[in-house]
């Protein structure tokens, strides 16, 4: 699936420092990496439209989004159809394990039996959210952005907090839903081996060197 | 019991119930706001919310005694939206009684709102759940248990008021009559087993109250 997006001057004043964006995209993953607290929970809550930017432009294929310079437009999380996973998943606690694959449900996406095969979450169908371990839900959590039918998936720190077997087992399953849905994904992560695992590293080095402007696809995180 | 007492103790239930009833959407709402906006005057409205209780509840009586009164700011608009005279009758006392439970239900409701991980309505939005939806589906569902202990604390508070509504209704025995004010009544006549009786009633009412309270706030829990 193809995807652009563009975020043009983009300011967002947090308390420690002022994160500046620049960058467009049109791979279909990508991984941003960094220390915590570098703003790229941030990131995304600007591109989910989670978050207002001080100034700047988001857009995605052609779309403005959202317009904090002269155009004053914001479109609202629940027009926008970018999926978010949070680190913990976010589930709903007070619903079960299908209640919460549902709450998005758009036809048109990712179809229900595929995302519970790819995913193997069938048997928690029935559960409490409050009973499954930190991998299932994080697989139900994916499964719920995926069947919302979303034009890019944001994922937050997707692989954080588990130890390495089930790092390696969410790992997999990861790249079973980019290669069965062909979801364009962000993934932001703090961990140099996280950005391996998903894939093909494009390019590597300190923030210094990857978020100098160097062509095409440009990322500058300024501090 | 009397005929009398089972009048008094009806009347103290409805009114605790009607007042609770009338404070229940504004005071929800309120403390919504005071949980998740920021917005201009909000340390100004946190501080007159609670001043009911802080203030004298005789105080707050006066005031309202001021307000409503024929020459009052309000009395006039009272009035005028043809609800009559409203001091001294039972309508006097289901308005002390709002005022002065008001401050618990919004305190108490907005920490259960607070309670609330802003995350799960972020993620509902992202799934394409407008305002309304989020508030129906996560927010007041998983505010709940708050939310009653909230309505609970209020009637509760509303059952046992005296002060302000002493001021505002005094005590006419059949129009204004509350438990509490009987109590106060009986003692003052000298009927000391009577006043006995009757607090002897309210705290069976306020043991129901917080037994009701905690099974709410546990079954939440589980």
């Amino acid at each position: 699936m193809s995807l652009r997006l563009e975020l043009r001057g983009v300011r967002v004043p947090l308390a420690e420092f002022t994160l500046e964006v620049d960058l467009l995209l049109d791979r279909p993953v990508t991984t941003f990496f960094g220390p915590s607290g570098a703003g790229k929970t941030t990131l995304l809550e600007v591109i989910a439209g989670l978050r207002r930017p001080a100034a700047g432009v988001v857009a995605l294929d052609g779309e403005v989004l959202t317009d904090a310079d002269g155009g004053r437009k914001f479109v609202r999380p629940e027009y926008r159809q970018i999926g978010y996973v949070p680190q913990d998943g976010a589930l709903f606690p007070h619903r079960t394990v299908e209640d919460n694959l549902r709450y998005g449900f758009r036809a048109g996406g990712p179809a229900w039996a595929e995302v519970v095969a790819a995913l193997e979450i069938g048997s928690l169908l029935d559960r409490s959210v409050r009973e499954l371990s930190g991998g299932e839900r994080r697989r139900v959590a994916l499964g719920r952005a995926l069947l919302a039918a979303p034009r890019l998936l944001l994922l937050d720190e997707p692989l954080a907090g588990l130890d390495d077997a089930l790092r390696d087992r969410l790992g997999a399953y990861l790249r079973r839903v980019r290669e069965t849905f062909g979801v364009p994904m962000i993934q932001v992560t703090h961990a140099a081996d996280e950005v391996l695992a998903a894939g093909r590293v494009t390019r590597r080095g300190s923030p210094a060197e990857l978020f100098v402007p160097t062509g095409e696809p440009q990322y500058r995180l300024r501090a | 019991m009397s005929p009398e007492t089972l009048r008094v103790l009806g009347f103290s239930l409805g009114v605790a119930a009607l007042a609770t009833a009338l404070i229940i959407p504004p005071g929800y709402a309120l403390a919504w706001l005071l949980a998740r906006k920021q917005w201009r005057g909000k340390t100004l409205v946190e501080s007159l919310v609670v001043f009911p209780l802080v203030l004298p509840p005789v105080a707050t009586g006066l005031f309202l005694l001021y307000l409503l009164g024929a020459r009052g700011p309000l009395g006039g608009l009272v009035s005028m939206l043809g609800a009559g005279d409203i001091l001294f009758t039972g309508k006097a006392v289901v308005l002390a009684s709002a005022v002065m439970a008001f401050p618990l239900l919004v305190r108490t409701a907005r920490v259960a709102f607070a309670g609330v991980d802003p995350r799960l309505e972020q993620v509902a939005s992202t799934l394409g759940a407008g305002r309304a939806r989020v508030a129906w589906t996560i927010t007041v569902p998983l505010a709940a248990p708050g939310l009653a202990a909230a309505a609970v604390l209020a009637f509760a508070r509303a059952l046992g008021e005296f002060g302000a509504t002493i001021m505002v209704a005094g005590y006419i025995p059949g129009e204004t009559a509350t438990l509490a004010l009987s109590i106060y009544q009986q003692v003052q006549l000298g009927r000391d087993a009577a006043a006995l009786g009757l607090a002897g009633l309210s705290l069976l009412l306020a043991f129901a109250a917080v037994a009701l309270g905690e099974f709410i706030v546990r079954r939440a829990r589980r």
